[in-house]
């Protein structure tokens, strides 16, 4: 049925796309920005056999399917040996058909191992994901993390060296950065030929040690003008090089973009595996939401008691769908289908608002395509709220 | 008391003082001497018994006890002690309580001396023609200073300190002397005939919940009896008397009430807005040829809108004002819809004071939470054609063009300072628009009179004058009549669109500067917006001041991922509960916080 809607994604059945996320949570330290689900590295011989037994019980779940991306987020995933990652990947590829999958994990560029990348590679890897940050030592240095600049240039030098598709994380809007500086921790990745930029403003959440020290008094992250500038100087930057802004976040020479983070935006089923993952899987018109054991002990137990890691799961309501869906959506250059958005819920969106949002320059529409403008992007939160609560 | 009391023994009377001189206290004390209550009865400060008078150590509603005190002439006399409202809010309803009573005892602070509403209270006591009887209170506080006191009392109000007495209404000491003075140097009634028509005043009525509304009269001549029928001369509605009695102080019932009495009574009365204060009572088949003079309708003065902060309280804030109503005919309030705040309603008040007494109530006794637009008070407007319009709402203003002129209605204010805070008190008279009328000075304190615009005195004029004065000035007023004012509407506009709640008659002088803090403090208030905010201040159509809010620049999640879309909409549902508390105006959300602090506005 919705084939028809949209001939060229299909969203349920045998050949439907679907991206599987393996979460390894552990780290070697905590940053004091992250706000995810990680843990200090230790010894665990559980949780290799768990995640495997896992994509077992989630093989019956989705039924047959087409993989699209296989993708190790953590926490440090590179933690993990290349044996570790061939086991996942030939266990995904016996469970599932596989599609010229992107294959792709984050690293730490302190980590760095030759050999170990290469093993990667041999294991069927086609992407990584460097947490460059910067390659400013002093920021390095106040953002917790364990390279230095020079580091930070030869992993991702090596990391280019070994796999077809490199992508870097940087990081901007840190206390006492100025413009200048960002545009040099572009440049540098720029000239090192990186195919694939994720620059995230850096934001304090809850909990973490940056909110702590902002709660004292002592400012971690810029205020929101100056983000507001360092963000179209990356935008500029990027797009000047050939870059496609093709979601808030993330920037990609042509056909480098992150399959694997598509599938999210674009609102398609993926498999949540590890300690903490989410997932999400339509059948039936129903589309439920999954959440794994927290915990890596409590994950492990799970799987060898039950068969399964998912501690919670959530049959979305169709206002949830929806939102989630729109949400997601106009994150990315493509935006979302209206009749699509219909489907789900059942009704359309606010006109008087939507035409409103169009009339100001923040969204686009064009037939059944909703999107937001580069403008309408950098105010997201803004602009769906007023769709959504409207 | 089935016989009639001898007349010549009869001494009704009012204490008059300054907030916090004592005067509650006094009346206890007097009370308790006399043996009205036994100790253990004996509540802290009997006669004011809403928990809001008590708190804020003012009277609202009149209320009476009567004692019987053996003198030391051998005679026992039956004082009947009248306890007024303090505050000019209610100054209709103390004229009526002071012409129940032939004389006043005026209690000054011995430290503190004379303040504003001692002159406004003492003045208005004088004037019916009341003996006095003048009690220095506190005087064991050792920054007690009588004769200096007493010196001021013949300074500014001229009566005579020779026989003074001298109290300690919270030690006890010198109350016999308050007793004695009251039965020797208090006049008697006149004498009148008890089986004349009768003719009583209404002094003051309340609904109580067992006895239902219960009326505070004065006989002046004639008996009320137990079973009679009676009638009130002016609004004309007629009852049987249920029950009669006076309050020694709990409600003791008697047979009759005989000339120059204080008591009450009970009847079918429905609501107290049926009992009219000031009006007169007499016999329904034996009425009095003449009505007494002086009968004035409650008449409110201030207004402002009242509004539940969430819509769906609107029906039980509609119950809560029918309750207060119940008790308190001199609050009115009828339905309004403001496009910004929705429904609610159009209040009057009597005052200031009693705006805030009642706004309290609804909040504390009723559990609700209100938005109060800025008080108003009402203009009365000459039109071109001829016809008069009594203007509650400066939403509700005509096209100017059809307005001839307008008139506001102006008080005359007394200030009493110490000397060295008269430089900010004259300022601030002088930037309401105030004309000085008097300035003296005695013994270290100054002594101002202004007249002012109402409409300047509800605009935070008290929260300022304390504040310029470190709370040592004091200030009473009385209204003057009404004057002509070059007075215009100021509108705000949010985004091009009028915010009716804020609009504002403001004298043409004031304007500007009015309009501009408006502008100022609302561009704090409203959050950025996805479109720039033009707020602006407006004369007709003419823009006074104006002010922008940016567009907001960036706001949109760094990072979301998987993980992420559960909390993306998590984060949405508590905006949608967010939202509940935001009123929307054209496309731009204000807040509802932004609406109570546009509106406390303050002039700093």
């Amino acid at each position: 049925m919705s084939s028809q809607i949209i001939p060229n994604r299909i969203m349920e059945g045998a050949s439907a796309p679907l991206a599987i996320y393996i979460h390894w949570p552990y780290c070697a330290r905590i940053c004091p920005y992250c706000d995810f689900n990680v843990y200090k590295r230790k010894e665990d011989t559980a949780l290799l056999p768990a995640i495997l037994r896992d994509l077992e019980h989630w093989r019956e779940l989705t039924g047959s399917r087409t993989i699209t991306s296989i993708h190790f987020g953590g926490g440090t995933p590179s933690l993990m040996s290349p044996v570790q990652v061939g086991a996942i990947i030939d266990k995904v590829a016996d469970l599932w058909t596989f599609y010229a999958p992107e294959i792709a994990l984050e690293a730490n560029p302190h980590e760095m191992s030759a050999a170990d990348w290469r093993g990667y590679r041999d294991a069927g890897l086609t992407r990584m994901s460097l947490g460059i940050q910067t390659f400013h030592d002093p920021a390095l240095k106040f953002l917790g993390r364990d390279h230095d600049g020079t580091t930070a240039q030869s992993a991702l030098d090596l990391a280019l060296d070994i796999f077809p598709s490199v992508s870097a994380d940087i990081i901007f809007g840190w206390a006492g950065q100025t413009p200048r500086m960002l545009a040099d921790d572009l440049r540098r990745a720029l000239d090192a030929g990186t195919q694939h930029i994720s620059t995230y403003q850096l934001t304090i959440e809850d909990g973490t040690a940056f909110a702590k020290a902002e709660g004292r008094g002592q400012a971690r992250a810029v205020n929101t003008d100056l983000s507001a500038d360092l963000y179209d100087l990356v935008r500029d930057t990027l797009i000047d090089a050939g870059f496609e802004h093709y979601e808030v976040s993330n920037f990609a020479k042509p056909s480098h973009r992150s399959r694997h983070n598509l599938a999210y935006w674009q609102g398609l089923d993926y498999v949540g595996v590890g300690p903490g993952a989410h997932g999400r899987v339509t059948q039936n018109n129903k589309r439920t939401a999954t959440i794994a054991h927290l915990t890596p002990g409590a994950y492990a137990r799970a799987v060898t008691e039950t068969g399964a890691g998912i501690d919670s799961r959530e049959v979305l309501s169709a206002s949830d769908w929806a939102s989630e869906y729109l949400l997601m959506g106009l994150r990315i250059d493509e935006g979302i289908s209206l009749r699509r958005y219909h489907e789900i819920l059942g009704e359309d969106l606010n006109e008087i608002e939507l035409n409103a949002l169009v009339e100001d320059g923040l969204l686009t529409r064009a037939d059944d395509n909703l999107k937001a403008t580069s403008h309408g992007r950098l105010l997201l939160n803004a602009v769906t709220e007023r769709l959504l609560l409207a | 008391m089935s016989e009639p009391t001898d007349q010549s023994l009869i001494r009704n009377f009012s204490i008059v003082a300054h907030i916090d001189h004592g005067k509650s206290t006094l009346a206890d004390r007097l009370i308790s001497y006399c043996g009205g209550l036994s100790d253990r009865e004996m509540s802290e400060q009997v006669l004011d018994n809403m928990d809001i008078e008590k708190e804020r150590g003012i009277t609202i509603k009149a209320q009476t006890v009567r004692l019987e005190y053996p003198a030391k002439d051998g005679k026992t006399y039956i004082l009947n002690l009248m306890d007024t409202p303090g505050h000019v809010d209610f100054a209709y309803e103390v004229s009526r309580s002071l012409s129940a009573c032939e004389g006043s005892i005026l209690v000054v602070d011995a430290s503190q001396g004379v303040e504003a509403q001692t002159l406004a209270n003492v003045y208005q006591a004088i004037e019916h023609d009341h003996e006095i009887v003048t009690v220095l209170n506190k005087i064991d506080l050792p920054a007690a200073e009588p004769d200096r006191v007493k010196q001021q009392i013949e300074d500014v109000i001229g009566l005579d300190t020779s026989d003074a007495v001298e109290c300690s209404a919270k030690s006890g000491i010198g109350i016999p002397d308050v007793l004695e003075a009251i039965a020797l140097r208090l006049p008697p009634p006149s004498q009148q005939d008890p089986d004349a028509p009768l003719k009583a005043m209404l002094v003051d009525a309340w609904y109580d919940t067992y006895m239902g509304v219960v009326v505070l009269f004065r006989v002046i001549e004639g008996t009320i009896k137990k079973g009679m029928r009676i009638r009130t001369m002016n609004t004309g509605a007629s009852y049987t008397v249920d029950k009669v009695g006076t309050f020694l102080p709990k409600p003791t019932d008697v047979k009759s009430i005989g000339p120059g009495e204080i008591g009450f009574f009970t009847g079918s009365i429905k609501e107290v807005a049926d009992a009219a204060v000031g009006d007169t009572i007499t016999e329904d088949k034996r009425p009095t040829p003449v009505a007494l003079d002086g009968f004035k309708p409650a008449q409110p003065v201030v207004f402002c809108g009242i509004f539940p902060v969430d819509a769906a309280d609107f029906e039980d804030l509609r119950a809560a004002m029918g309750r207060l109503r119940l008790n308190d005919a001199s609050f009115s309030y009828e339905m309004e819809t403001s496009a910004a705040l929705g429904f609610g309603f159009r209040c009057g008040f009597l005052g200031l004071l009693h705006l805030e007494i009642i706004q309290e109530r609804l909040e504390r006794e009723f559990d609700l939470d209100l938005i109060t637009t800025a008080p108003s008070v009402v203009y009365t407007l000459a039109m071109r054609d001829g016809t008069e319009i009594q203007l509650h709402n400066p939403a509700d203003m005509p096209d100017v063009m059809q307005i001839d002129h307008i008139q506001e209605p102006w008080i005359k204010a007394t200030i009493m300072t110490p000397d060295d805070h008269l430089g900010g008190i004259l300022k601030l008279c002088q930037d309401r628009r105030g004309v000085q009328t008097t300035l003296n000075y005695i013994n270290g304190r100054a002594m101002v009179e202004y007249e002012l615009p109402l409409n300047e005195v509800v605009f935070d004029f008290y929260d300022r004058l304390k504040s310029v004065s470190k709370g040592y000035a004091s200030f009473d007023y009385q209204a003057i009549g009404l004057k002509e004012g070059d007075l215009v509407k100021m509108s705000i506009l949010v985004n091009g669109d009028p915010v009716d709640a804020l609009s504002m008659l403001v004298h043409r002088g004031n304007a500007e500067s009015r309009g501009r803090q408006m502008c100022e403090r609302l561009k704090d208030l409203i959050p950025r917006h996805l479109f720039k905010i033009p707020i602006q201040a407006a004369i007709g159509g003419k823009v006074i001041a104006r002010e922008t809010i940016a567009a907001m620049r960036k706001d949109v999640t760094a990072k979301c991922y998987g993980g992420d879309a559960s909390r993306k909409r998590k984060l949405l549902d508590k905006q949608k509960k967010g939202k509940k508390k935001m009123r929307q105006f054209g496309r731009v959300e204000i807040p509802q916080e932004a609406f109570i602090a546009a509106l406390k506005m303050d002039d700093s």
